[in-house]
Parts: C-alpha cells; structure tokens; sequence
C-alpha cells in the first residue's frame, strides 16, 4: 500500500493539456466545438470547487436538517434533469413531480436502508456518507427514469392505435397498455443491467477505482463496489417501475381511456 | 336498442339518437364534422357527459371496458399490436366463419404487416363482430373495399343486424344506406339532424 498521494493545481493544470489539444484541433480542423469542449470544462472545474466547498462545510455542520436540505436540493436537480430528457412530458406539474417522487420513493429509501442497516456510521445521516451514496443512486436511478418514461410516453404516441384497438375490444387499460409498457421498463433496467454485466471485464467502476487510487485495499474497495450496484439496482428498479406505472395510469382514466392529451406536445 | 341522450364532448354535440333492436342508422357527413368523434364517445374512448344506454342497462353504471365489450366500435382504421392475426382475436370466439364469409379463411396465419389496407379493414371488423356484441359502431366499414369485397362485408353487417343487434354506420355512400335499409342522418359542424334524403 502506497497510501493517498496528494495533488498539487500543476497536476490538475498538466491533466488537462490533452484537453486543450482537443479544442486545438476542432479550432484547426474547423469542427466546432472547441467553444462547448471549453465551456463545458470550465463549468465541471466551477461545478466541482463549489461542491467540494460545500461539501466541507456540510462535514464540519454535521448537522441532519442541512444534509437533508442538501439532499433535497440534488433530488430537485435530479428531477429537472427527467423532465428535460423526455422528448414528450407530463403536461403541468406532473412532468416534473412525477419523476421526483418516483424518486424520492425509490432513491431516499434505498440510501436510509443501506445507511442503517449496512454501512452504519454513526450518526447514520453523517453526511461524509449519506451524501455521496445518496448521489450515486440517484444519479442512476434518474437515468432509468428518464429512459423508461422517454419510452412510454413515445411508444404510447406512436401505438395510440394499436392500444386504442385493445380498449375497443374490452381490454382494460392495464392490460392495454402491457405491451408498451414492457418496454418503457426493460429501456429504463438496460443501463443498470448492462453495468453490471460488465463491470470489472470491461471497466472498473469509477467509485472503487477512487477508492483504490487513494490506498485501500482493492478486496475491500470490491465489498464496497457490490453493495454499491445492488444498492443502485434495487433503486433504480423501484425507481422506473414506480415511474412508468403512474405515468401509465396518469395518462389513461378511469373510464379506461387513453389520455394523450395529458403529454405536453413534443420539443423539436 | 342504444339510446343516446344529450352526448357531448369539447368538440361535437349535443347528440340525441335512439337506434331499435335490429334498426341501422347511417350517419353521413363532410369530412371533419365529427362522425367518428361521435362513434367515439358513444364507446366512451373520449371524455364526454350525457347518457347512453343499452336496453336497460346505464352505460356510467358499468366499468367501460364491459361496455365496450357489449357496444363494439370498429374504427375505419382498425389498430394492430402483434406481429401475428391470429394474435388479435380472442380465443374464447371462433372467427372461421365470418372469415369465410370475408373470403379470408387462411388470414389468421398471417403477418399484419403484410396485410393491405383492405384486409385490415375486413379482419378489424371480424374481430370485433366475432365476439358477438350487443351493438356495434362501424367507421367507414367498406372505405377501402371493392365492389366485390363491399358486398360480402354488408351482407355480414346485415347478418349481425338481423339478429337484433342496433348499429351505427358512418358512411360516404348514399346508396350503402338504402342497401343497408338504415335509416339516415346527416352530421354536420358536430350536430346530428335527421336526412331528408330519404
């Protein structure tokens, strides 16, 4: 073990001489994109000082109701990011609730059970634990929502048809909907799914590289790794699934319809 | 007999119409002046007030899927879900004979996706009419038929009429009602008037 070896701003600066290459060649091959390749890095450098301030100040708090508050403000983000990566949404305010309290049921409730009942720290909200996990299964659990919405509320447009002829037929709109649905929900588990299958061949998670990048031993960074995926899995799981069935029923009514007219009409 | 009182949706209404146990009525009209609107919120797949009823039977007093199930609409363009025809039909029904009726006998083996036009109409309305409904809503049955096809689907329709069930059609076709001997109505701007025409 060579223990954590500290990085002075030179390293950092050095890190990104590729980058600046990069924006070098768009200028020189006149790809276009040296101007968001630039923004978009000086933005992660703003992003991520202003977390770490924040961050340290929420550790030297130790207090419940700011991590709480932290935590609520990432839920926040989170959701605004599932309503902008639908092509059609929710009409009103759904579009927005719907996705974060899918995961606020999905995401907040996976994070206090691994913090109580396995990883422990005490107090269990300590935030130098409660926020990074929390982070992590959010951040998948959001991908899998977005995804399995985009799906729904996609397919249900493009097969209004096909699910109209069921409800025609005497089909209820649960079992109207089966079809598409299925989708929504194996496009919402493929991301999670596929980082499992190749986690570890193909690439090593970015959380236990970190951890073996600052000394501890990498048997142990695995058990983190693990608890971690399935933590994730299991949220992200909850997560579309609980999204996807209330996004089915909102846009169908209990005169079993089908409620296109409650999608917001398609970005683009 | 289906009775419609005072139907209403945003866009067409208010509608009032009676059709008898084994009585057609035809309803024709320019394009977009809410004919299929109106079959639609008969079958309730629109959000509509007013009262419809089925014999004695109120359609708000049972889940919507029961009364689709009794009051069948065939839009004129029918909706497919899986790969395979036979996969559309309920097993509890036997579509053979009007199949055969249709000329279609071998479709149920077939891809949907290389069905025409034509045959999609045919095979949407067996799929309805095979399971025996109480009353039917037809959109247009015969739009992309030839004369010949034309004659077998309304010699069916009119086989499902005689044993008493009340139909609505919308049509283009004048002659279509006198053969079908409906009685006629003219849709237009989203009201429902009885036609002179006959």
């Amino acid at each position: 073990m060579t223990g954590y070896i500290a990085l002075s701003a030179t390293d950092i600066a050095l890190a990104a001489v590729f980058l600046l290459f990069n924006a070098g060649l768009s200028l020189s091959l006149q790809l276009g994109l040296e101007r968001k390749l630039l923004i978009s890095a000086a933005r992660m450098v703003v992003q991520l000082l202003l977390v770490g301030l924040v961050l340290k100040s929420v550790f030297s708090l130790g207090s419940p109701w700011f991590t709480l508050l932290i935590a609520l403000v990432m839920l926040g983000f989170a959701a605004r990011e599932i309503a902008a990566r639908q092509n059609r949404q929710l009409a009103g305010t759904w579009g927005y609730s719907l996705g974060a309290g899918a995961m606020m049921m999905s995401a907040a409730l996976v994070t206090v059970f691994a913090l109580t009942a396995q990883i422990r720290p005490d107090p269990w909200w300590s935030p130098q634990f409660a926020l990074p996990l929390f982070g992590m299964i959010l951040g998948n659990t959001m991908t899998g929502i977005s995804l399995g919405l985009d799906t729904l509320h996609g397919v249900l447009v493009r097969e209004q048809r096909g699910v109209e002829a069921r409800l025609l037929l005497g089909a209820p709109r649960m079992q109207a909907l089966r079809p598409v649905m299925r989708d929504a929900l194996r496009s919402g588990f493929t991301p999670i799914i596929n980082a499992m299958a190749a986690t570890g061949v193909v690439s090593l998670p970015g959380m236990m590289t970190g951890q073996i990048l600052s000394g501890v031993d990498p048997r142990e960074a695995v058990k983190y790794q693990l608890l971690i995926m399935f933590l994730i899995g299991g949220a992200t799981g909850l997560g579309v699934l609980g999204a996807v069935l209330a996004s089915a029923l909102r846009l169908t009514d209990a005169r079993h319809r089908l409620r296109l007219d409650r999608l917001r009409a398609p970005r683009s | 007999m289906l009775r419609v009182e005072t139907l209403a949706t945003e866009l067409i209404g208010p509608v009032s119409l009676t059709v008898g146990a084994g009585d057609c009525a035809a309803i024709t009209g320019p394009s977009g002046s809410g004919k299929s609107l109106l079959l639609r919120a008969i079958a309730d797949l629109d959000p509509n007030t007013g009262h419809v009823r089925l014999g004695q039977q109120e359609r708000d007093q049972m889940p919507a899927w029961q009364w689709r199930q009794r009051v069948a609409m065939v839009p004129a363009e029918t909706g497919w879900w899986a790969d395979r025809v036979r996969d559309h039909f309920d097993p509890a029904h036997d579509p053979l004979p009007m199949l055969e009726a249709l000329d279609l006998a071998p479709a149920l083996d077939w891809e949907v996706s290389r069905l025409s036009t034509g045959e999609r109409q045919r095979l949407g309305l067996v799929r309805a009419l095979c399971c025996a409904p109480q009353a039917v809503l037809l959109d247009e049955p015969t739009a992309a038929l030839d004369p010949a096809a034309t004659e077998r689907v309304e010699a069916l329709i009119r086989d499902v009429i005689a044993r008493g069930v009340p139909a609505i059609i919308v049509t283009h076709d004048p002659a279509q009602a006198e053969r079908l001997n409906a009685r006629r109505y003219r849709m237009d701007k989203g009201r429902l008037t009885p036609d002179p025409g006959k």
